[in-house]
């Protein structure tokens, strides 16, 4: 697997085009091979996208037309109502609130502590780094379970408290590995030898000449935090009882899953219950498609440094 | 520990007296020795430590030495150490539940299903996204097949539900085409692990499958360009080349994919399960949340989530040593 640590430096696939470069024709049997493998590739695409485009063309669309079924791979007398609907309801901005804080700050918390524990480890100086880095490993392959790590957040008090959101899945030991293997091939020894002699302390160094040379990683180990944080749900619903601290995924999953209608007046008129019915409908496609809007938007600009990062913890160390 | 420029291999008095007492060898220094200077040196990096390490200690060593509490009666009074012990109770009890056979056979059979299917389609789509030129399509086919891994999992499953609703989902529009009657896909426990399995195909498949693009950026072109004047076909060289190319890393995905055959997630199965379908949706872990949680059993639900760690760590480590033994490559070199 070492080899993959290169596609950290390699900014785009060098790889050479043989195709262009070679005279060889290429066989009759290999343009249909081509061909077919084109046509593999196509279905890839459509298969995955179809589901997605559905449910944005069925959240744009008028509420009687979802919930008659017509609406297929485009709105159908488009409407944004859904949408209006969605934001002026109070459990759902609620919710998004909550999302953001938990994934900010969570965030902020996560990844300080990693480089605390990561830079250290990955000094060949720092004593006993491979006897703490079993210690970290043992906990990715065994672990006390439900009710025991339950008991822990409970005596600490932290039991539907914000704090149960961030704290208790604060460190992922995957993200240290990341960190760790970046810290221990980006930074070279005569860097920090440079620096004591220049009468820089450990912190001192870490500060001003690790933290501004890892930018990448960094970022990388705080976007995996983000979007984990941002979807995560089974924290809050086994650690949160009260629905002004519920994240965005417990909402969702409410509305969406257990069909509990948020914010609705009950009526005994028929025409009105109707409409509400089907304006609850469409709402759940609108609430997909808004949930996952910040992590989609941001998703393609650092879908490339996401895969860096995967492939440097794939390096065994 | 090698020494860098500031540790001198000096001489220490310590030395003698730890025992390393082999005239012909230079003197070392002793392990405590270096400790020592370490610490004095490097305090700092000792104190940045020491949060994070607390956290793992409170985190996922104390919830370790709380598993005691399977082995007692767990009063919320007296606490995990003061509980009276009973033993295997909880243990002999769980296995004489009726229920044991189901949640072991629909936790391995959900896992068991899912490594299958998901382990062959990323390499089929990494190989055919490395057989066609850079390019935009290339590209598209790329960002948009991994876009679904960071879709939540709450999402996913709700997706899922529409787009399989009897009454307004696709896909019985689809196969209405067909004349087939439109079928009520989650209200069927015969159709829950497929649902299961082929949503989670749709969701990790690109992610999976740039895993193996990077493996097979690494193969040296110089191969192919060689297969190619010895004459040797697309399909080929993906046989003789790109194959044995990403052989590592497909047995470390699937050592590990093998290994965690019972400790497939909770989120997932808990969301897609209904009253309907239970019959073969309850898998272990939905089965502790409800006891533990729930019924707020919690020396039972203990006792069945250790008996699930034991399994996996026995499974993961004897599958890492068959897969070393094979092929030469485990998790650990």
């Amino acid at each position: 697997m070492s080899i993959t640590l290169q596609g950290f430096r390699r900014t785009a696939d060098k790889r050479p085009d043989t195709s262009k470069r070679t005279a060889i024709e290429e066989t009759r049997t290999d343009k249909i091979f081509l061909a077919g493998v084109k046509i593999m590739l196509w279905l890839a695409l459509i298969i995955v996208a179809v589901p997605l485009i559905y449910i944005v063309a069925n959240s744009f669309s008028s509420p009687s037309a979802v919930s008659a079924g017509r609406v297929l791979f485009w709105p159908i007398e488009p409407s944004i109502r859904a949408y209006k609907e969605a934001f002026s309801d109070p459990l759902i901005m609620k919710g998004y609130l909550n999302s953001f804080i938990y994934a900010i700050g969570g965030t902020l918390i996560s990844v300080t502590l990693t480089i605390a524990i990561a830079y250290p480890l990955s000094r060949r100086t720092f004593f006993g780094r491979n006897v703490i880095m079993s210690v970290l490993i043992f906990t990715m392959l065994f672990s006390g379970g439900l009710i025991p790590t339950y008991l822990v957040v409970q005596d600490l008090g932290m039991l539907n408290t914000r704090w149960a959101m961030v704290i208790p899945s604060a460190i992922g030991v995957w993200q240290v590995i990341i960190a760790r293997t970046f810290f221990r091939s980006t930074i070279p020894d005569e860097l920090y030898e440079a620096a004591t002699i220049d009468g820089a302390s450990d912190l001192r160094f870490l500060w001003s000449i690790v933290l501004p040379l890892s930018k990448p990683v960094i970022a990388v180990i705080a976007l995996m935090y983000a979007i984990f944080q941002w979807n995560s749900y089974f924290d809050a619903l086994i650690y949160l009882k009260d629905p002004g601290l519920y994240p965005l995924q417990i909402v969702l999953r409410n509305v969406l899953i257990l069909n509990t209608l948020t914010g609705s007046t009950t009526t005994t008129n028929l025409a009105q219950q109707l409409e509400q019915q089907q304006l609850a409908n469409v709402l759940k496609y609108a609430l997909i498609v808004i949930s996952s809007l910040p992590v989609l938007i941001i998703y393609p600009f650092v879908a490339r440094h996401f895969t860096k990062g995967v492939m440097v913890g794939a390096v065994k160390g | 520990m090698s020494a860098t420029f500031e540790v001198k291999p000096a001489p220490a008095p310590a030395a003698s007296r730890a025992g390393e007492t082999t005239a012909r060898k230079p003197p070392r220094t002793s392990r405590r020795t270096q400790a020592g200077r370490s610490l004095r040196r490097h305090w700092q990096l000792y104190l940045l430590i020491v949060v994070p390490l607390a956290y793992f200690v409170i985190f996922k060593y104390i919830p370790i030495a709380n598993a005691v509490i399977a082995f007692k009666d767990y009063s919320p009074v007296k606490g995990p150490w003061g509980s009276d012990w009973v033993g295997f109770k909880n243990f002999e009890l769980f296995f004489q539940n009726p229920v044991f056979w189901t949640l072991v056979k629909n936790t391995f059979l959900l896992s068991v299903y899912t490594v299958l299917a998901s382990f062959p389609i990323p390499i089929i789509l990494a190989i055919a996204l490395n057989e066609i030129r850079n390019g935009r399509f290339k590209k598209t086919v790329q960002l948009v097949t991994y876009a679904p891994y960071f879709i939540s999992t709450v999402v996913v499953v709700s997706m899922t539900i529409l787009v399989l609703s009897p009454r307004l989902g696709f896909v019985n529009d689809a196969i209405g085409l067909f004349g087939v009657p439109s079928v009520d896909f989650l209200g069927n426990p015969n159709y829950f692990r497929h649902i299961y399995v082929w949503s989670d195909v749709w969701q990790t498949t690109g992610y999976s499958a740039v895993i193996y693009l990077a493996a097979l950026s690494g193969i040296d072109p110089a191969l192919h360009e060689s297969a190619r004047i010895d004459g040797a076909s697309r399909l080929q060289r993906i046989r003789h080349v790109d194959l044995p190319g990403i052989m590592p890393t497909a047995v470390i995905i699937l050592v590990l994919g093998v290994g965690n055959i019972m400790s497939i997630g909770f989120e997932k199965a808990f969301l897609l399960q209904n009253p309907l379908n239970t019959q073969q949706s309850e898998i272990i872990a939905t089965y502790v949340y409800k006891t533990g949680l729930l019924n707020a059993d919690f020396s039972m639900a203990t006792a069945i989530g250790l008996f699930n760690s034991v399994i996996n760590l026995f499974l993961l480590l004897g599958v890492n040593f068959v897969a070393k033994r094979i092929t030469g490559n485990g998790l650990w070199s």
